[in-house]
């Protein structure tokens, strides 16, 4: 029988810490909409989101009401546009974002993912076109999310590719300038993308996953952060040993939830994300985690020693609790979208160049990072490059999600509001990386041996 | 199907009188009561068998929160499994 004080526990994680399930993401095959004529295409992947995510809105609701557990977001992901677009007589992909658009209106789902192009070793006709319709696709739809994946562990850096996104990024910031940049705010640019990530805005379903799944992100930085609480000035083995068993408490949630959206749906289950993801309400925030573990503010020396502990008692913790793991698993950072983050970047304390060591020991990347809207477009594809690299050689999945913020610079703050927050613009770098990027080409994939 | 209802506030006459009502009116039976009541604030737990309630736990959950918000308590209704998947292996 559970006793008062567990039921207690349970319910001040709920009310007063933020614990909630971050999203219930339906993954959904694409590969059967491929059609020379792009309309007809449209046409069918409507149908087909339409016809499978019917009731995901109104099931998250419903296990959200008898279970007392907020699930924040519900959302869909699809396969990969530029793969089931390649056939298509256009070269303008936007329609498609259009249609994709449409669907995630008519369920009632927030963010849709998909619009991708995986082009880690080469691009064909159809990436190209996919990326090269992103600003137009971005900037014409509202929950629509676009990702193109630049590179792998295995085949190394399109460097071609990355040139493009300094561009495309650029241009989205521009196309969106009236709302800060928001376009921005839904790409995504990986290396190592993984296929059945839950979390937006990288969120797409893998040429390798199922017809449709289920798949969910836990979150709940504010539950781990109340747990530390309770150790503060311990040693280092007691502080991971309490964020493994708070991991596990929170994973377990959500491989509940995962079981009965998947039952409910008819729909296979695939993974719970084990995810650390911050919102930027107060109480909510992974940089407040690490400041609890004795640092006064996030980004000075020590913050990646104790991201790097998180990280991993996060999934230690979370690995036990569910019977599969996936996604991206691991602590976010995502500047705009965590309340201590944005107060340490306007303290001068966070900069981009600390967030980049952080990013080689947690989960993803340079995430929702305002920069100066004049940031040249080499700069910015410079900083994927970085960023790329510690995910290649570490065998690790970074990406990157900046926000040149137009008509900004630093000092001025970007506001989107709701879950994807407040930017502060951050310095870049002056000085030119302009001629790098113009050589073009591959960067090798690593040597997997003699690892030092 | 199990459920646990939470109850917190400031302690005060008939809250249990108020809950117990509401919970008899729709057939729900009441499997185990705990209450405390730490510095004048009312704290009980109690778990509950809706296998013969009138009402979904969806629709007891609206009424439970209606009953709250009319004594000044917080009410919830949640399904046992949630708790049992946290605290139990």
């Amino acid at each position: 029988m559970l006793n008062q004080k567990e039921i207690l526990s349970t319910i001040e994680m709920i009310a007063q810490q933020h614990l909630d399930i971050r999203t219930i993401t339906m993954g959904i095959s694409l590969l059967d909409c491929a059609d020379p004529s792009a309309s007809r295409a449209c046409r069918k992947l409507y149908d087909k989101i339409t016809r499978h995510a019917e009731k995901l809105v109104a099931t998250g609701e419903e296990i959200e009401r008898e279970f007392g557990i907020p699930i924040v977001n519900k959302r869909i992901s699809v396969t990969p546009v530029a793969l089931l677009a390649a056939p298509g007589d256009s070269d303008n992909y936007a329609p498609y974002a259009a249609a994709l658009d449409r669907a995630a209106f008519a369920t009632g789902v927030n963010f849709i993912g998909g619009f991708s192009a995986l082009v880690h070793k080469g691009m064909t006709r159809a990436d190209e076109c996919l990326i090269r319709s992103i600003p137009e696709a971005l900037s014409t739809t509202e929950r629509v999310c676009a990702s193109v994946n630049i590179g792998s562990t295995r085949s190394g850096i399109n460097m071609d590719a990355v040139s493009l996104m300094g561009n495309v990024i650029t241009e989205t910031a521009r196309a969106t300038a009236d709302r800060d940049g928001f376009g921005c705010a839904k790409l995504v640019v990986f290396c190592n993308a993984v296929e059945d990530n839950p979390f937006m805005a990288g969120a797409f379903h893998g040429a390798g996953e199922a017809e449709k799944v289920i798949n969910v992100g836990v979150s709940g930085p504010g539950v781990v952060r109340h747990a530390i609480e309770a150790v503060r000035g311990a040693p280092f083995d007691v502080l991971a040993e309490t964020v493994k068993k708070t991991a596990f408490r929170i994973t377990r949630v959500g491989q509940l939830v995962a079981l009965e959206a998947s039952r409910r749906l008819d729909t296979p289950f695939g993974i719970v994300d084990l995810s650390l993801a911050p919102t930027p309400a107060v109480g909510d925030s992974v940089a407040r985690i690490l400041e609890e573990m004795g640092l006064e503010v996030c980004g000075t020396h020590g913050t990646t020693a104790a991201l790097a502990l998180l990280n991993d008692a996060v999934k230690k913790g979370g690995v036990m609790a569910s019977s599969s793991v996936g996604g991206l698993s691991g602590a976010f950072i995502p500047v705009s979208e965590d309340e201590g983050m944005i107060a340490a970047a306007r303290a001068g304390v966070l900069c981009l160049d600390k967030l980049e060591a952080m990013t080689c020991v947690c989960s993803v990347g340079l995430d929702m990072i305002a920069v100066p809207g004049d940031t040249p477009p080499e700069t910015i594809a410079a900083i994927i490059a970085d960023e790329a690299a510690v995910g290649m050689v570490n065998q690790k999945t970074t990406a990157v999600r900046l926000l040149p913020a137009p008509g900004k610079s630093v000092g001025d703050t970007i506001e989107f509001g709701g879950l994807l927050g407040t930017a502060p613009v951050m310095p870049v770098h002056k000085e030119s990386s302009a001629a790098f990027i113009r050589r073009g080409g591959r960067i090798p994939a690593p040597l997997q041996s003699l690892r030092n | 199907m199990h459920a646990i209802i939470t109850v917190l506030g400031q302690d005060k006459v008939g809250i249990m009188a108020a809950i117990c009502t509401l919970l008899a009116e729709n057939n729900v039976n009441i499997l185990d009561i705990s209450q405390t009541i730490l510095q004048s604030s009312f704290t009980m737990v109690m778990a509950v068998d809706l296998s013969a309630s009138r009402l979904s736990i969806g629709e007891l959950r609206g009424a439970l929160e209606t009953l709250g918000a009319s004594i000044g308590m917080s009410i919830r209704i949640q399904r046992e499994e949630l708790f049992d998947a946290m605290h139990r292996v």
